[in-house]
């Protein structure tokens, strides 16, 4: 029984913080981007500008849901649902501190250790573009369509690209389960080290995994209107925006826990150290969006089968080797 | 490759160089950027050193004009009064901010300097009518305008041959000194028996 509660109440920590972390990654890349861009951002709403979420959620609860007569009855409001589903589900298996005892119950800080953590991350965040592609389709709008069909094939190439950067720790750690790459990157170095290439691949792959700039070619706001959320309005925009910033933060813990060393740190190591090498990505995130132009369909292409598929398979040729040898 | 990773460095090292500069943005109502030395704002009617108006309701302004926003009427100075030094002096002088265009075409028409265009540009209102200046607002601004704007009297906006007009609603044209009025005449109270409708 003290279970049951334990897991209930880590599931909805866990989802209460990344709702909350979502709201204000959305004021820290406008406040971070407006001074890439020599602005200066939302600074009116509370001290600092600190209530524009809140702001920002108040209107979209209040806005119409407007539902296009083309639409498909029962894809159209599932789609967003999915999409917030699958960014939510993927960070279950994120450890996000070490065991820690709460009277006399050990309290794994990670939602479930599975063995399979990192199948199980993949799995996950390509469940989201089922979102994407059945709310293109089921808008009934062209725009959307276009949305939903960028978005499939981007995230089949991208997909590739991640699992591949993902074979080299693997072979390095031994293990998928993400609770036991910490511990062992806590016995060696950060896998940042010994998986250069691997960090840089699982980085481009991540960023294009949930369509943030300059892989944003579902949405496509020059071209595409809005891509595949165009026709969404209201909360159910609101899923897919949450959405996709979860996964930002997702990919960022991932990425922090895989090639950073997650919460492990040499000192006070803990879920701060874990924040604040989240936050690193975070940065990269916004950093990317004010710096780079979005790639061009046939260059997002070449990029992933013609660059970055040969790089990732010459990645783990290597690290292979290297681990068979040295044992 | 290795230029294209170049390119990359610098385009992220240009952002990031960006990032570290203070920003840019004027805080609008809480700051304001000083208008430059020709900034054609708000416009006002000066006066000479010895308190006579400059203006001497030669219309010139009026028909310069673009967007006739101006309205202009001249009476005979008396001479032991004056009002102006010259013959004449603008009994009335209105502008309706409206429709004005800030070129700033009546200032280099006038040929007296009597009107300039000033640096003040937050001119924006609640009701239509106050936004014809007349010209005790556009002769000391500080008194007559805004921030505690002087709100033009409808019933003060009858013209010197008593017709009434809706200040700012109507379209008031000009015509050039000399020309025939296109108005149809305004009875007097004499003929205003006679104008009545027999039926």
């Amino acid at each position: 029984m003290p279970e049951l509660a334990v897991d209930v109440v880590r599931s909805l920590v866990v989802i209460f913080a990344l709702l909350t972390g979502m709201a204000y990654m959305t004021y820290f890349e406008r406040r971070v981007i407006s001074r890439l861009q020599v602005r200066i951002g939302p600074n009116r709403t509370g001290p600092g500008g600190l209530l524009q979420p809140l702001a920002d959620a108040l209107k979209l609860f209040f806005k119409e849901d407007i539902r296009p007569s083309t639409a498909d009855r029962w894809l159209y409001p599932i789609a967003p649902a999915l999409a917030l589903f699958a960014a939510l589900a993927s960070f279950a298996v994120v450890p996000v501190g070490p065991t820690v005892w709460i009277g006399g119950v050990s309290v794994p800080l990670q939602v479930a250790d599975l063995p399979i953590g990192l199948l199980y991350v993949l799995a996950a965040s390509s469940l989201g573009v089922y979102g994407l592609v059945l709310g293109g389709w089921s808008s009934g709008s062209k725009y959307s369509l276009l949305g939903g069909l960028r978005a499939a094939a981007q995230v089949v190439s991208y997909e590739l690209i991640l699992g591949l950067s993902l074979v080299g720790v693997v072979i390095v750690s031994g293990s998928l389960s993400l609770g036991q790459i910490v511990e062992a990157q806590a016995r060696s170095v950060p896998y940042i080290l010994l998986q250069p290439l691997g960090f840089v691949l699982f980085l481009i792959a991540a960023v294009a995994e949930v369509n943030r700039a300059p892989f944003d070619l579902p949405e496509a706001d020059t071209e595409l209107v809005a891509g595949y959320h165009t026709e969404y309005s209201g909360m159910r925009f609101a899923m897919f925006f949450i959405g996709e910033y979860v996964g930002m933060i997702t990919v960022s813990a991932v990425a922090a826990t895989i090639f950073l060393g997650g919460w492990w740190a040499p000192i006070l190591p803990g879920p701060h150290w874990l924040f604040i090498k989240m936050l690193l990505f975070l940065f990269l995130f916004v950093w990317l969006r004010a710096t780079l132009p979005r790639l061009r369909y046939d260059q997002l292409m070449r990029l992933s089968w013609g660059i970055l598929l040969p790089l990732g398979l010459l990645n783990i040729a290597v690290t292979a080797i290297v681990v068979a040898v040295i044992g | 490759m290795l230029n294209d990773t170049k390119a990359l460095a610098k385009g992220f090292w240009t952002t990031f160089k960006h990032m570290v500069r203070p920003p840019i943005t004027v805080r609008y109502p809480d700051e304001k950027r000083t208008t430059a030395a020709k900034f054609r704002g708000r416009h006002r009617l000066y006066r000479d050193e010895d308190g006579l108006e400059r203006c001497i309701g030669c219309e010139l302004c009026a028909a310069a004009c673009p967007s006739q926003a101006i309205l202009v009427r001249a009476e005979e100075n008396d001479p032991s009064r004056p009002v102006s030094p010259g013959e004449r002096f603008a009994s009335v002088y209105e502008i309706n901010m409206i429709r004005c265009i800030f070129c700033g075409f009546c200032e280099e028409a006038c040929p007296v300097d009597a009107i300039k265009l000033g640096p003040e540009y937050e001119l924006s209102d609640f009701k239509r009518p106050d936004f014809v200046y007349t010209k005790e607002m556009l002769l000391d601004p500080e008194k007559n305008a805004p921030p505690t704007q002087f709100h033009a009297d409808v019933e003060r906006s009858t013209d010197e041959r008593g017709v009434h007009t809706a200040l700012g609603t109507v379209y008031r044209s000009h015509h050039p000194i000399g020309a025939p009025d296109p108005r149809p005449p305004v009875p007097t109270e004499a003929q205003a028996g006679d104008n009545e409708d027999p039926a």
